[in-house]
């Protein structure tokens, strides 16, 4: 069991270390939203590593916290922070309205 | 007893984590927004279940179980939410490369709706991308 658990603890690590160089590389803060939400995954599969490896489950309630911050980082950077930085101007699209016309 | 738990509980564990793996290396090497989503909803999903169940599995109280079907209740409403708002952004603010599509029905309605605005001959008003 320990000798499991270390193995999947170095995976997490590998994983979360990946996501990061995505995150300092971007391009887009899309790109960065998308490699956050894995960060946050290794962040939630590491804190419930430990939970398992000391048998305690006081750190379990943070899981859900971290479930809903992953959620309200990935939409408010999709919805109000997506366009903002784009460096080249992107061709238009047709708008809404005509789309459900 | 217990120790079988345990085994499947390592099991669960390890196949999470490898998930975990899995998408870090996808997120790092994949092309574009779309197909980085694609390796980074692994272990939001599966992965994610893998764990908590594992967790689940090595701790066996009503009190620890109950959290984590919250928490895995949680993160499946919210993250097809989420992938969907990042999805539609990379697609509006143009981050999606429509060669590597292999349906794009959103760009076939587009054009279309294109083409009928401008029979129509209607004067062209400004256009946001947002």
């Amino acid at each position: 069991m320990t000798v499991v658990l270390w193995i999947a603890a170095g995976m997490l690590s590998v994983a979360g270390l990946l996501a990061l160089v995505r995150i300092a590389r971007g391009p887009s803060s899309l790109d960065r939203v998308v490699a956050l939400d894995v960060l946050l995954s290794c962040l939630i599969a590491g804190i419930g590593l430990e939970a398992a490896y000391n048998e305690h489950g006081l750190t379990l309630p943070v899981l859900a916290v971290l479930a809903l911050l992953g959620f309200v980082g990935a939409v408010t950077v999709a919805r109000f922070g997506a366009d903002s930085e784009s460096d080249d101007e992107p061709e238009p699209l047709v708008r809404d309205e005509e789309i459900g016309r | 007893m217990s120790s079988v738990f345990d085994v499947l509980s390592a099991i669960c564990l390890l196949l999470g984590a490898s998930l975990s793996l899995a998408a870090g290396i996808g997120v790092l090497r994949f092309p574009d927004v779309l197909s980085r989503q694609h390796a980074a909803s692994k272990p939001q999903v599966l992965g994610l279940l893998l764990i908590l169940v594992g967790v689940g599995l090595r701790l066996r109280t009503g009190l620890d179980v109950t959290t984590l079907v919250l928490v895995a209740v949680f993160q499946m409403t919210t993250a097809p939410v989420a992938a969907h708002m990042v999805g539609r952004a990379a697609y509006r603010s143009r981050r999606v490369s429509r060669e590597n599509l292999v349906v794009d029905e959103l760009g076939d309605r587009l054009k279309q709706l294109e083409a009928d605005h401008d029979d129509r001959g209607e004067p062209q008003e400004p256009r946001t991308g947002a």
